[in-house]
């Protein structure tokens, strides 16, 4: 197998040390397993609504939020779980959420598109495409305005761009210089629109218009997407303003469950499975001698545990009571 | 007549104007190679081509401020927006320029456009992605407001908003695509606006509906018939606007009592409407205060539990008028 992405794909000795390398590898496989887990159980009738998988994405969530610091905050689309899981969410929490019951990060009100841990700097979870740029903005004002210096990444996808509030969003960050950094997953298709019928540009091309840095990465290569969104997390922390990242992704699966993919074909999905950002990563890591079948044996089996402990979890845990269908419609304040 | 689901009728609406009337054309998100997310539009791609199907790029304002464009430049355009929780996005567009070229330009101009959108909860979406706004959209003069129940009405009343020269917003539930029917497949068949149709005649109540309620007041009269002997009437709007009252208010004097049905919230809403314009014709006629049955005021939540808590249902209906009696 050839591996063509940039980093990964390099010689030379490794570009992080082996402990964090693992830690990515795992990571990246239990996002991809607790992923076909969760469409498994929506064909089984425990998950309902709109569910839309990470598989084939994973390298983007992991490579991008594990160059932040705790304090830092997510701000994401409605493909979040891997968002909420590589920032520290507890997954049985998101599996939990998933299925509605009361342990979920919402306690089962917010369902697969709406995840938010405030506890872990995890803040959404937003299903209308774009809405949660301008959110960016405001929580990069607060960092600033409060001198707490905390960098908020803001997640989207392809199909942002066309909506005005993109454009608003990116005016504004550069106007009042603020620690935001864009992160977008361009996985070639917004629903069943193809990115390259949507945009009469290139992504970064629009960022750069606003006189925001902006590059475009390998959005499959993990180390690549890690060592690119640490440049942005410096540039962010020493108070230049925001960044741009375009990360080229794929996803595997269809745009939702729901998805009846008229607009693709099997070839282009076996093409990016080629490049599969998790075998890359253990091709890099066993070249190097860093990893050998035995120890990827046991991994694989640590993350079948612990995705099957999520849905033991989930599966425990009760269903809300009706009694708090009134909670929380607004804040309870005393005006002082 | 053919039996067919209400998303088939639309689809055979869409597809008989756009062979009849050449400046008639279709734009949105994913209506071409995804084929609608609601399959209305499968098909049409292929049969009329790129150019009278267009997917756009996700820009709800955009492609209605363009569809408004089209309008003024001859054209017939219908923009769907997939779900009207997306067209919040556009309201700006709808309310502050198409609903108000026509007037402010003292009749000089005026925008023959489709805007198509899906409603409702009960799929589990949660609270950004399961409004009822036909309501809101009912607030504006100078739009027209549609709603169908079912397959006949559906296509009848698509096929006659592309024959009106004003915004016409045209609302489908979602849970009323797969409902089947016959429709009737004269290519002239058109269902006026503002004749509201009584789907049931009743003696002892009159239930108002629009959209998917519509199906909950039926099922809740034949639960009144069978469990308690009381004969209830069924009103279907299908147009927010024009409203057709007297219809309503018709019926209202033959049964003396009111329930008004409707997905959306009660606060504010349409319902309260109907329950003042009922009250200002038919007060004397009333032998009880006109009830209505809505969602619970809460944003819809996820779970299945609490979303059918959140929902109005066919028992809340038969309730309601058992408490008139
Ligand atoms: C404002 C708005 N318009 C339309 C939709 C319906 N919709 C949901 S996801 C989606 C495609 C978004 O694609 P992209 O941003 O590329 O994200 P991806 O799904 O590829 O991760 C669309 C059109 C929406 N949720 N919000
Ligand atoms: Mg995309």
């Amino acid at each position: 197998m050839t591996v063509e992405t940039a980093v990964t794909g390099a010689s030379g000795g490794p570009v992080l040390p082996a402990g964090q390398l693992e830690r990515f590898l795992y990571e990246m496989a239990f996002i991809r397993r607790f992923e076909e887990k969760a469409g498994e159980m929506y064909t089984r009738g425990k998950i309902r609504g709109f569910l839309h998988l990470y598989t084939g994405q994973e390298a983007c969530a992991v490579g991008a939020i594990h160059a932040l610091e705790e304090r830092d905050r997510v701000i994401a689309h409605y493909r979040d779980h891997g968002h909420a899981i590589a920032k520290g969410v507890d997954p049985k929490r998101v599996m939990a959420e998933l299925y509605g019951r009361v342990d979920g990060t919402s306690g089962g009100r917010g369902g697969s598109m709406h995840i938010y841990d405030t506890s872990k700097g995890m803040m959404g979870g937003y299903a209308i495409v774009t809405a949660h740029l301008p959110v960016a903005v405001g929580l990069g004002l607060a960092s600033a305005m409060k001198g707490e210096n905390f960098i908020t990444l803001c997640i989207f996808g392809d199909g942002s761009v066309g909506e005005g509030e993109f454009h608003e969003a990116l005016n504004l960050a550069v106007l009042w210089k603020v620690p935001v950094i864009f992160f977008c997953e361009n996985n070639l298709y917004g629903m069943g629109v193809s990115f390259a019928e949507s945009l009469s540009t290139e992504i970064p091309k629009l960022a750069a218009a606003y006189n925001m840095p902006a590059v475009s990465i390998d959005g499959m290569d993990v180390l690549e997407v890690h060592l690119e969104t640490k440049k942005a997390v410096e540039h962010c922390r020493a108070g230049k303003g925001p960044y741009f990242i375009e990360a080229m992704t794929y996803r595997y699966r269809g745009h939702s469950m729901s998805d009846p993919e008229l607009y693709r074909l099997k070839d282009e999905i076996e093409e990016y499975r080629r490049r599969d950002a998790i075998t890359s990563l253990r091709l890099y890591m066993e070249e190097r001698g860093l990893i050998d079948q035995g120890r990827w044996r046991e991994l694989e089996e640590r993350v079948e545990r612990d995705v099957e402990e999520c849905i033991a979890f989930a599966e425990a845990s009760p269903q809300p009571s009706i009694g708090t269908l009134f909670d929380h419609v607004t804040k309870e304040s005393n005006g002082g | 007549m053919a039996e067919m689901r209400m998303r088939d009728a639309l689809r055979e609406a869409l597809r008989e104007e756009l062979r009849r009337d050449p400046t008639v054309f279709l734009m949105g998100e994913d209506i071409g190679a995804y084929g609608g997310s609601y399959s209305v539009t499968k098909g049409l791609l292929e049969e009329f081509g790129p150019e009278r199907v267009r997917d756009t790029p996700i820009a709800e304002s955009g492609i209605i401020g363009a569809g408004i464009g089209a309008a003024l430049g001859g054209l017939r355009p219908m923009v769907e927006l997939m779900t009207i929780n997306f067209s919040l996005l556009a309201l700006d567009q709808i309310v502050n320029t198409a609903a108000k070229l026509h007037y402010m330009t003292n009749g000089q101009m005026h925008v023959p456009m489709v805007i198509r959108m899906a409603s409702g909860g009960g799929s589990q979406l949660a609270a950004t992605h399961s409004h009822s706004l036909e309501g809101l959209y009912a607030h504006f003069p100078g739009l027209k407001v549609v709603c169908p129940s079912n397959p006949a009405d559906a296509k009848g009343l698509l096929k006659r908003a592309f024959r009106d020269d004003n915004t016409v917003v045209f609302i489908e539930h979602t849970a009323n695509y797969g409902f089947k029917g016959e429709v009737p497949d004269d290519p002239d068949f058109l269902v006026e606006f503002g004749q509201a149709n009584v789907l049931r005649e009743g003696s002892d109540v009159t239930i108002v509906g629009y959209s998917g309620s519509v199906h909950q007041a039926m099922r809740a009269a034949a639960m009144l018939e069978e469990q308690d002997e009381i004969s209830a009437e069924v009103v279907d709007l299908r147009t927010l606007r024009p409203l057709d009252m007297d219809t309503v208010v018709r019926s209202v004097k033959k049964t003396n009592r009111a329930v008004i049905v409707e997905d959306a919230w009660k606060f504010g809403g349409f319902g309260g409407e109907l329950s003042a314009q009922i009250m200002e014709r038919a007060f004397d006629w009333l032998d009880a205060p006109v009830a209505r049955v809505c969602s619970k005021d809460v944003p819809m939540p996820y779970n299945r539990d609490l979303e059918f808590a959140a929902l109005p249902s066919e028992e809340d209906i038969v309730e309601a008028v058992l408490a008139m009696f």
